[in-house]
């Protein structure tokens, strides 16, 4: 088990206040809230700046804790002093969800043990929430994906306890960027018999090497040739559903988008996905190529900054 | 363990719940509902309370608004300004990351 440094958490002082540490935790909450941070481990952090509060703000609590000397570092693997069950117990009872395995063996988090036979004590466990990156192809096709979850499980005497969940969860046809599924009954356990919670997915698009989503819709930048531009052409185009043929009209410029209706990601009505036309200048790296630019430039002189103020 | 979980809930514009039916939903109180409808930060359709029905991002609101209330300790009127915020945090970080995205696509020389 590992040693949880409750001052070095909150970053504070040994002697510090309770003021201070209100305080301290105060910020770091706002910081780590899973709803505000976008860092990855925010509800990790988020959890272990409660844990930290929830010792220290206590007077008995900070107590127990200090007694344990300050020998102990952060994460240092920890082995409880041999009158360790004498002290450690005094606070049985706890039904705080998330901790960790130090808090709940020093404070004894045990899942409502001290309502034994009660049946009045069901509590429903709490809902958690994760993000799933999924591919554009996914969303398109449907289909599942495993998912790994630490979850907040609870060993056979009931104490919480960090665990690795597998989850192999299905992936909606059509389903869109920032949408949210819930998976009921997928989150933490509850107590006392009482329904686990629900597991929040909040789905994400991995970043495709062709194609962007916005909405449904979908976006794929096609690079021209100045004469397929000017002249038109017809030319195959990837859709998320496969090649298909796109008519260029003549006289197509950069920036222009064109509509392949009901190509983009399916639902009713399906989304469309848009061409952004993007014409690219051969390179004049031959004799005979910059001889074909002087000419167009003698034959056909164009200026694209006239009317513009330029 | 790796079962195959039947397909979820999308939470979206389809799904229609009732005042109470969203208060159960996020285990809080009808009157916490009412009253973030009244700072505005819900929009049920319907016209008085018993005919009020929520839609799927009214159910996304609620739940964040309910751990910002707790987690925090947030007043209502904060919570609604919050939830604003970190809406518009939300949109502003996809752009950013489309943005990114698309710069990385465009073939540079």
């Amino acid at each position: 088990m590992e040693f949880k440094d409750y001052y070095k958490i909150l970053g504070v002082e040994k002697n510090a206040s309770t003021d201070e540490i209100k305080r301290a935790y105060k910020k770091l909450a706002r910081k780590y809230h899973p709803d505000v941070s976008k860092e990855t481990d925010a509800e990790q952090q988020f959890k272990a700046v409660n844990e930290a509060y929830h010792v220290l703000k206590d007077r008995e609590k900070r107590k127990a804790y200090d007694q344990l000397g300050s020998q102990w570092r952060e994460g240092q693997d920890f082995r409880p002093p041999p009158n360790w069950q004498a002290r450690g117990r005094g606070f049985g009872g706890e039904s705080q969800g998330g901790y960790s395995d130090f808090f709940s063996e020093f404070f004894g988090g045990g899942a409502g043990g001290g309502f034994g036979g009660g049946q009045g004590f069901r509590v429903r466990g709490e809902d958690v929430h994760a993000t799933i990156e999924i591919t554009l192809e996914d969303a398109w096709n449907g289909g599942s994906r495993t998912l790994t979850l630490q979850g907040q499980d609870r060993d056979e005497q009931g104490r919480p306890m960090l665990r690795n969940r597998q989850l192999n969860v299905q992936i909606p046809r059509g389903i869109r960027e920032g949408q949210q599924i819930r998976l009921s009954g997928q989150g933490g356990p509850g107590m006392g018999g009482g329904p686990a919670g629900d597991l929040y997915l909040q789905v994400r698009f991995a970043p495709h090497p062709l194609f962007r989503a916005e909405g449904k819709d979908i976006f794929l930048e096609l690079p021209l040739t100045p004469w397929e531009a000017a002249l038109g052409a017809k030319i195959p185009v990837p859709t998320l559903g496969g090649k298909v043929e796109m008519q260029i009209p003549p006289g197509s410029q950069s920036g222009r988008k064109l509509r392949l209706k009901g190509r983009g990601l399916p639902g009713k009505p399906s989304g469309d996905q848009y061409l952004v036309l993007h014409i690219e200048t051969p390179p004049a790296d031959s004799e005979a190529a910059r001889k074909l630019y002087q000419r167009m430039a003698a034959e056909m002189p164009y200026n694209p900054r006239k009317g513009r103020g330029l | 363990m790796k079962d195959l979980i039947p397909l979820g809930e999308i939470i979206d514009e389809n799904i229609h719940l009732s005042l109470d039916e969203l208060a159960q939903r996020c285990a809080v109180q009808v009157d916490v509902v009412i009253a973030l409808v009244h700072e505005g930060a819900l929009e049920p359709k319907g016209e008085r309370p018993e005919e009020w029905y929520f839609t799927g991002p009214d159910l996304i609101r609620m739940l964040r608004a309910r751990r910002l209330q707790v987690d925090l300790e947030v007043n209502l009127p904060g919570v609604a300004l919050a939830l604003d915020l970190l809406e518009e945090l939300d949109t502003l970080r996809s752009q950013l990351r489309q943005m990114e995205q698309q710069m990385g696509q465009r073939p540079r020389r």
